[in-house]
C-alpha cells in the first residue's frame, strides 16, 4: 500500500510544479514526459517482450510530421479534406501511418529470429529521415514551421507550463494502461515471450501475435509522443526523429531499467539531465566544441549491461527497505463463476495414435516405424534407454516435429501441418523435461498462462481492465488447479524459488489448466521426493479415473510399474517391446536393452 | 542515359560493391562465430581512412594514444586477473609483448617523417594500428559477456559504435579527407576510361575474398573459427576457446574494416560519421544472404552497389531509401518460408 | 602397468548443484594411470554430470587433482590443454564440416604448439576406423549414429589426451556397433590409454574395466574391481526397480 503513497505524492509534486519550477525547468520537464513516453513502449518491447527496435524516433517523427502537414498545409489534397486542418485529425492521421507501417515491419520480420526486427527498423529508421529530409511538401531539411498549438475546452496550451499539464497527463494514462495489460490475460501471454516461445505456443498463445501487439503498442506511443512533440515545438524538422535519436531512446530504457514501467520515467528523466550536463562539462575539459558527451553515454552503457542489467530502477528497488517493496499480491475471487468444460471423450476411445512414423535427421534414424495408441482413460509408459529416441518421438506426438515418413493422427486429425499451438486448442496439453516456466511470476500467474485459450477478452479491454470478470475466472480456475495437485499453499510463491519437484507438479497445473483430453507428461517424476512421487501417482490416477488419456515418458521404474495401464518400449528408435508391466518387466528384451547384451 | 555514363556508374557500382562485399563478409564472420552483430564495422573503415589521410598528411594521426591507453587497460584487467589466481610466466610474456607493440608504435608515429614515407609503409602503419583495436575491442567490452543473450550483445555493440563515433570526432575532427589514389594513370577501353582506383578497389577485394576462402578452408586456424560457428561447445572440448576465437574473428574484422578504408579513401570523402552508413548498407548484404551464406551475401552487396550506383542517376535524393528497401523483399521472403518458433534466446 | 601408485586423477568431495538441487554430493573417484575406470548407474544417478564437472564443463565444488595438479572448478580449454579429452554424450560434432576436418580440429591444440606428428595419428585412426576413412568427404551431420560415435572418439583420440572420458558411448546404438565401440576401448587399454567411461550398458562396461564406480542419486552406492560387481545382483535393483524374483534373469 505504500507504493500507493508513493504514486499519490508523486502526481501532487508534478502538478504544482509548473507553478514554482522557472520556465526552462519545465521545458527540461516536458522532454522527459515526451521522451519517457517512447521509452515506455520501448519498456514494453524490449524489457518484457526481449525484442528490440530501434525505429522509435523514426515513429515518433511521423506522429510529427502527420500532424505538421495536416494542420500547415494551405491546399490539403482531396482525400485529407475531411481533417480541416484540425491537429486531433493530425493525431488520428499520425496514429493509423504509424500503426500501417508498424503492422508491415512486424509482418516481414516478428516471424524471423530476434535480429531482424532491430535490423529492419535500423533501415526503416534511416529511410525515413532521408525522406523527410527530401520530401519538398515536407519543407526537406529546414522543416515545418507554424504549427498551431492545441486547445483543449476552450483553453488554447500555447505556452510550456499549459501542455505540460497534457504531456504529463498522458504519460500517465499511457503508464495505467501498460501496467493494466501486463497485469491481464493478454499482458502473460506478453511476458511469457522472453520465457521460451515453444512453451507459450504449446499453451495456445499466438506468440507472434503477442509480439504484434507490443510492437504496434510501442509505435503507438512514440507517435503520439511525436504528435505532442510537434504542438509543443511548433516547428518540426528531420534531425530529432534520425536514428541517433532512436538509439538514445533505446538507452534510456536501459538506463532506467527495462523490465519496469517507472524504469521509462527515471531512464528519460536520467540520461536528458545527464546528456545537459556532459554537453555542458565535456567541452571545458577536452576543449572544442563536439558530440563528446556520446563516448561517455556509450560506455557507461556497456558498463552498465555488463555490470547491471537490470538499470537504475533495480537498484533503486534493491536500496529501499523490503518493506517498501511492492507487496502486490493478486486476489483470487472465489465466488466467481466456474469456466466451462469441454465434455471428455467416452473411456476407451482411441484419442491419440502414431502409425509407423519415422524420423530421420541427415544420416541418423531417431525414430523408426514407431506406432502406438492412446485410449481416454488409461495412462501409457514410453520408456527405453538414454538415447532410445524417446524424445524425439514424444515431438511428434506433440507437433513440436513433423515425422520423415508416417503420420501422428489426434482424435482422428493427422497433425502433418498443425503447429503445437493448434493441437493445444484442439485439448492437448504437455508438460516439458527441462521445466519450462517464467520464474519471476507467481505460481498462480504461471498457472493461469494454461487457461489462456479459455479466454476471450482481447488487448483492448486489458489495456482499460474491463475484463475483470474473465480475469477472476481464469484466476479462480488456476487456483483450483493448483489446489487440486497440492500447491495450494504456494499460490503467490515466484515459481523460480520453488524446488524442482514443486515445479514440474507446477507445470502439471498448468497443462490441466488448458482442460485437455490428452494430457502429455515428459519425466514428470525426475527430481521429485519419494512422498511427491507418490502424491503425483495419486493425483495421475485421479485424473485417469476422469477419463483422461495420459501418456508419459519416464525412467523411474518403480514409478511406472505401479501406475501405468500399459508400457511401450522403445530401442534405437524402434518399438521393442509393448504391454502390460508385468510383461515388460520379465520381458529378455527389454532387460538386455537396459542393462546391456550378455554375449 | 548513354553507354559512357552506364559504365562510369557501373564502375562506381562495382567498386561499392565489392566494398560492401568484403564487409558483409567480416559482418557474417563475425556473427557467426561470436553471436554479435558487429554495427561499429563502419568506424574501422573511417578509421583506416582518415589515419591514412592524417598520415600522408604528415599529421600525427592521434590513433596511437587511443590504442596505448586501451591497451594500458587491457594489460591491467590481464594482471589483476593473474594477481587472483596465479601469475603464469607465458601470460606475463604476453602483457609484455601488448605493451610493447603499443608503446613501439607511439614512438614510430612520433618520429618517423609520416608525410615521406612510400605509401606501401603508410598502409602498413595504419593497419598496425588499428588491427590490434579489434581484438582489444573484444575483450574489453564483449568477452564478459560471452554467454548474455544476443539481445544484449547487440545493444552493447551499438554502444560501441556511438562510442567510437564520439571517438572518432575527438581523434580526427570534424572535417572530412581524402587521400591520394594508389596511382595516377587510367586506361581506356574503346571509348570508356577506367579509372585505376576502380581497379585496385576491385582486385584487392577479389583478393582478400579468395584469401580469405582459403584460409577458412585449407588452414586448421581457418577451421577451427568454422568449428566454433557451427558448435560452440565442441570446439571448446578440442581447445578452441571462444575467447580465442572471438579475438581472431575481430582482428580479421578490424583489418578487413580498415582496408576497406584504405581503398575507397582516394575516391571518397569520408568524414568520422561516415562509418555507418556504408557498414549498414554491408548489413544490408549480409540480411539478403540471410545472415548464414557467405556467396549469397557477397552477391547480394555488389546488387547494393550497383542499385546506389544507378539511383544515384535517376533519383539521387532517395538513394538511400532505395538501398535500404532492397531488404524488403528478401524479408518477405524468408518470412513466407519459415515456419520454425524460435526457443532459448 | 608398473604405475600402480600413480593417480591420474584423482577426485574428492565433489559436488554440484541445478540452483537448490544437488545433483552430486561428494564424489569421491581415484583413476591410476593406465586404467579403464567405469562409472555405471541408472538414468538420472548424476553420470554426465559428474563428467561433465571433471572437465569443467560445469561449475563444481570439491578437488580435481589431475595429472599431478590441482583444479579448482576450472574452464575447459585449461583441462583440454593439460590433457584432457572427453567425447560428450552429445558427440559435438561439426556437423556441416567433413569427417576429415572433424578429426583434423581434434589435434587443434597439438598443432599450436608445433607438434608437426597429429599425421601419423590420423592414419592410426583411419585404420581403427576403416569407415572414417571411406567417409573422410562426407559432412560429419550425413553419418549414422554408430559413425558418429566412432568420429567423436576418433576426434578425441586425435588430441593425444592423457585421460580419455567418455559419456555413454554405446547410447542409441545397435549392438553390433556397440560391441565394436567395446572392444576398441579393450584395445586402447591394452596400449596403455587412460579412460574413464561412463555406461548405462553395465554389463559391456564392466566386462572391459578395472575398476567400476555405481552412482545412484547423486552419491557412490558401491565401488570395487569391475570383476567383483559384475556379478552383484544390487547392480539390476538399482537399474530397473525390479523385485529380487527377477535375478536370475541377470544370471542367465
Amino acid at each position: 500500500m505504500k507504493q500507493r503513497y508513493l504514486i499519490i505524492i508523486g502526481l501532487i509534486t508534478l502538478f504544482l510544479a509548473p507553478l514554482v519550477l522557472p520556465t526552462f525547468q519545465i521545458t527540461l520537464l516536458n522532454y522527459i514526459g515526451l521522451y519517457a513516453l517512447v521509452v515506455l513502449g520501448l519498456v514494453l518491447l524490449t524489457g518484457v517482450g526481449g525484442m528490440t527496435s530501434f525505429g522509435q524516433a523514426a515513429f515518433v517523427g511521423l506522429g510529427a510530421y502527420a500532424t505538421a502537414y495536416i494542420t500547415t498545409t494551405e491546399q490539403l489534397p482531396e482525400w485529407l479534406s475531411w481533417t480541416a486542418g484540425s491537429p486531433w485529425a493530425g493525431l488520428l492521421v499520425g496514429i493509423l501511418l504509424t500503426a500501417v507501417v508498424a503492422l508491415f515491419l512486424g509482418a516481414v520480420t516478428l516471424k524471423l529470429s530476434g535480429h531482424y526486427l532491430p535490423l529492419g527498423t535500423i533501415a526503416w529508421g534511416i529511410s525515413l529521415y532521408y525522406l523527410f529530409g527530401t520530401m519538398s511538401s515536407m519543407g526537406g531539411h529546414t522543416g515545418i514551421s507554424g504549427l498551431p498549438s492545441l486547445n483543449i475546452f476552450g483553453i488554447s496550451l500555447d505556452k510550456g507550463e499549459k501542455i505540460y499539464y497534457l504531456i504529463w497527463a498522458i504519460l500517465m494514462v499511457a503508464i495505467w494502461i501498460t501496467s493494466n495489460l501486463l497485469n491481464s490475460r493478454e499482458g502473460r501471454a506478453i511476458r511469457a515471450l522472453k520465457g521460451g516461445q515453444l512453451m507459450a505456443e504449446s499453451m495456445g498463445i499466438n506468440t507472434f501475435r503477442s509480439k504484434m501487439v507490443i510492437f504496434l503498442i510501442s509505435a503507438i506511443f512514440a507517435a503520439l509522443s511525436g504528435w505532442l512533440y510537434a504542438h509543443t515545438q511548433r516547428f518540426v524538422n528531420p534531425t530529432p526523429f534520425g536514428l541517433q535519436m532512436g538509439i538514445d531512446y533505446l538507452f534510456m530504457a536501459l538506463i532506467g531499467g527495462a523490465a519496469s514501467v517507472w524504469g521509462a520515467l527515471l531512464g528519460a528523466g536520467v540520461l536528458t539531465m545527464l546528456k545537459q550536463w556532459l554537453q555542458d562539462f565535456l567541452p571545458l575539459i577536452m576543449g572544442g566544441s563536439g558530440q563528446y558527451e556520446t563516448i561517455v553515454l556509450g560506455l557507461l552503457i556497456i558498463f552498465m549491461m555488463q555490470r547491471a542489467p537490470g538499470g537504475l530502477w533495480l537498484i533503486l528497488v534493491k536500496l529501499t527497505p523490503v518493506s517498501w517493496r511492492n507487496q502486490h499480491r493478486i486476489k483470487v475471487d472465489t465466488s466467481a463463476a466456474d469456466l466451462p468444460r469441454q465434455a471428455l471423450p467416452k473411456k476407451g476411445d482411441l484419442l491419440l495414435e502414431a502409425r509407423h512414423v519415422t524420423r530421420r535427421f541427415g544420416g541418423l534414424v531417431a525414430n523408426n516405424n514407431m506406432s502406438l495408441q492412446l485410449h481416454a482413460g488409461e495412462v501409457l509408459a514410453l520408456i527405453g534407454p538414454n538415447g532410445a529416441g524417446k524424445s524425439t518421438m514424444f515431438n511428434q506426438l506433440s507437433a513440436v516435429d513433423s515425422p520423415s515418413d508416417g503420420e501422428v493422427l489426434f482424435l482422428n486429425q493427422s497433425l502433418s501441418n498443425k503447429t503445437s499451438r493448434q493441437v493445444a486448442q484442439m485439448g492437448m496439453s504437455r508438460t516439458f523435461q527441462h521445466v519450462k516456466l517464467l520464474p519471476t511470476m507467481s505460481a498462480l500467474e504461471n498457472v493461469a498462462l494454461g487457461a489462456h485459450m479459455r479466454g476471450k477478452k482481447g488487448v483492448l479491454n486489458a489495456l482499460f481492465h474491463l475484463e475483470r470478470d474473465e480475469e477472476q475466472r481464469l484466476l479462480k480456475e488456476a487456483q483450483y488447479q493448483l489446489n487440486r495437485v497440492g500447491l495450494g499453499d504456494h499460490l503467490h510463491t515466484e515459481a523460480g524459488s520453488l524446488s524442482l519437484g514443486q515445479q514440474r507438479i507446477l507445470e502439471i497445473a498448468r497443462a490441466l489448466c488448458s482442460d485437455p483430453c490428452v494430457l502429455l507428461l515428459d519425466e514428470p517424476a525426475a527430481g521429485l521426493r519419494h512422498k511427491e512421487k507418490q502424491a503425483l501417482a495419486g493425483l495421475l490416477k485421479k485424473l485417469r479415473a476422469e477419463g483422461l488419456a495420459i501418456l508419459l515418458v519416464e525412467h523411474d521404474m518403480d514409478f511406472v510399474m505401479n501406475l501405468v495401464d500399459r508400457i511401450v518400449v522403445m530401442e534405437f528408435g524402434e518399438k521393442i517391446a509393448e504391454g502390460l508391466p508385468e510383461e515388460i518387466q520379465t520381458n529378455p528384451a527389454v532387460l538386455e536393452a537396459y542393462l546391456g547384451g550378455a554375449e | 542515359m548513354n553507354l559512357q555514363i552506364a559504365t562510369l556508374l557501373g564502375q562506381d557500382g562495382l567498386t561499392n560493391g565489392a566494398i560492401y562485399a568484403l564487409l558483409a563478409l567480416s559482418i557474417l564472420l563475425v556473427f557467426t562465430v561470436t553471436r554479435i552483430l558487429l554495427i561499429p564495422l563502419g568506424e574501422f573503415v573511417t578509421f583506416g581512412a582518415l589515419t591514412m589521410a592524417a598520415i600522408q598528411m604528415g599529421k600525427l594521426p592521434q590513433l596511437e594514444w587511443l590504442l596505448l591507453g586501451l591497451t594500458c587497460i587491457d594489460c591491467s584487467l590481464d594482471l589483476y586477473q593473474q594477481a587472483r589466481s596465479r601469475f603464469n610466466r607465458r601470460k606475463l610474456q604476453g602483457v609484455a609483448l601488448k605493451l610493447g607493440y603499443a608503446a613501439t608504435l607511439v614512438i614510430l608515429v612520433h618520429t618517423l617523417p609520416l608525410a615521406e614515407l612510400p605509401m606501401g609503409a603508410q598502409i602498413l602503419l595504419t593497419l598496425a594500428l588499428i588491427v590490434p583495436l579489434g581484438p582489444i575491442m573484444y575483450r574489453l567490452f564483449f568477452q564478459p559477456l560471452a554467454d548474455a543473450p544476443s539481445l544484449v550483445l547487440l545493444i552493447v555493440s551499438i554502444a560501441v559504435h556511438v562510442s567510437m563515433v564520439g571517438t572518432g570526432l575527438l581523434l580526427f575532427g570534424p572535417e572530412g579527407a581524402r587521400t591520394k589514389p594508389f596511382s595516377d594513370s587510367g586506361f581506356h577501353l574503346g571509348s570508356v576510361m577506367l579509372k585505376s582506383q576502380t581497379l585496385w578497389v576491385i582486385l584487392v577485394s577479389i583478393f582478400l575474398i579468395v584469401t580469405l576462402f582459403i584460409a577458412f578452408e585449407r588452414t586448421l586456424y581457418g577451421k577451427a573459427l568454422r568449428a566454433t560457428a557451427v558448435n560452440r561447445m565442441g570446439a571448446r572440448l578440442l581447445g578452441i576457446s571462444p575467447v580465442f576465437a572471438g579475438k581472431v574473428t575481430f582482428a580479421l574484422a578490424a583489418f578487413i574494416g580498415s582496408a576497406s578504408g584504405i581503398l575507397i579513401a582516394p575516391i571518397t570523402t569520408l568524414y568520422y560519421d561516415s562509418g555507418f552508413i556504408i557498414s549498414l548498407k554491408g548489413f544490408v548484404g549480409a540480411i539478403i544472404g540471410g545472415l548464414v551464406s557467405y556467396p549469397l551475401a557477397a552477391i547480394g552487396s555488389v546488387a547494393v552497389g550497383m542499385v546506389e550506383a544507378f539511383s544515384m542517376f535517376w533519383a539521387s535524393g532517395y538513394k538511400e531509401i532505395i538501398v535500404f528497401t532492397l531488404i524488403i523483399p528478401f524479408l518477405i521472403w524468408r518470412s513466407m518460408t519459415s515456419h520454425h518458433v524460435e526457443d532459448d534466446e | 602397468m608398473s604405475t600402480q601408485d600413480n593417480k591420474l586423477l584423482n577426485v574428492s568431495d565433489l559436488h554440484v548443484a541445478y540452483g537448490k538441487v544437488e545433483a552430486l554430493t561428494g564424489i569421491d573417484l581415484t583413476l591410476k594411470e593406465g586404467q579403464l575406470v567405469t562409472v555405471i548407474g541408472p538414468n538420472g544417478a548424476g553420470k554426465t554430470t559428474l563428467l561433465s564437472a571433471i572437465m569443467g564443463v560445469l561449475p563444481s565444488t570439491g578437488t580435481i587433482h589431475f595429472n599431478g595438479q590441482d583444479f579448482f572448478s576450472p574452464e575447459v580449454e585449461t583441462l583440454v590443454g593439460h590433457g584432457l579429452g572427453l567425447v560428450s554424450e552429445k558427440r559435438e560434432l561439426f556437423s556441416t564440416m567433413s569427417v576429415q576436418d572433424n578429426l583434423l580440429l581434434g589435434a587443434f591444440l597439438r598443432y599450436r604448439r608445433g607438434d608437426t606428428s597429429y599425421d601419423t595419428t590420423l592414419a592410426e585412426i583411419y585404420s581403427l576406423f576403416p569407415r572414417l576413412w571411406e567417409r573422410r568427404h562426407q559432412q560429419a551431420g550425413t553419418l549414422s549414429g554408430g559413425e558418429r560415435q566412432m568420429l567423436a572418439i576418433g576426434r578425441a583420440m586425435m588430441g593425444k589426451p592423457k585421460l580419455l572420458m567418455l559419456d555413454e558411448p554405446s547410447l542409441g546404438l545397435a549392438p553390433l556397433i556397440t560391441r565394436e565401440i567395446f572392444r576398441i576401448f579393450a584395445d586402447l587399454r591394452r596400449q596403455g590409454v587412460s579412460i574413464l567411461l561412463v555406461e548405462q550398458n553395465a554389463r559391456a562396461a564392466l566386462k572391459v574395466a578395472d575398476y567400476a564406480y555405481v552412482l545412484e542419486g547423486g552419491q557412490v552406492a558401491m565401488h570395487g574391481p569391475a570383476a567383483d560387481l559384475a556379478n552383484d545382483p544390487r547392480i539390476i535393483e538399482a537399474y530397473l526397480g525390479l523385485a529380487s524374483k527377477h535375478q536370475e534373469l541377470l544370471s542367465s
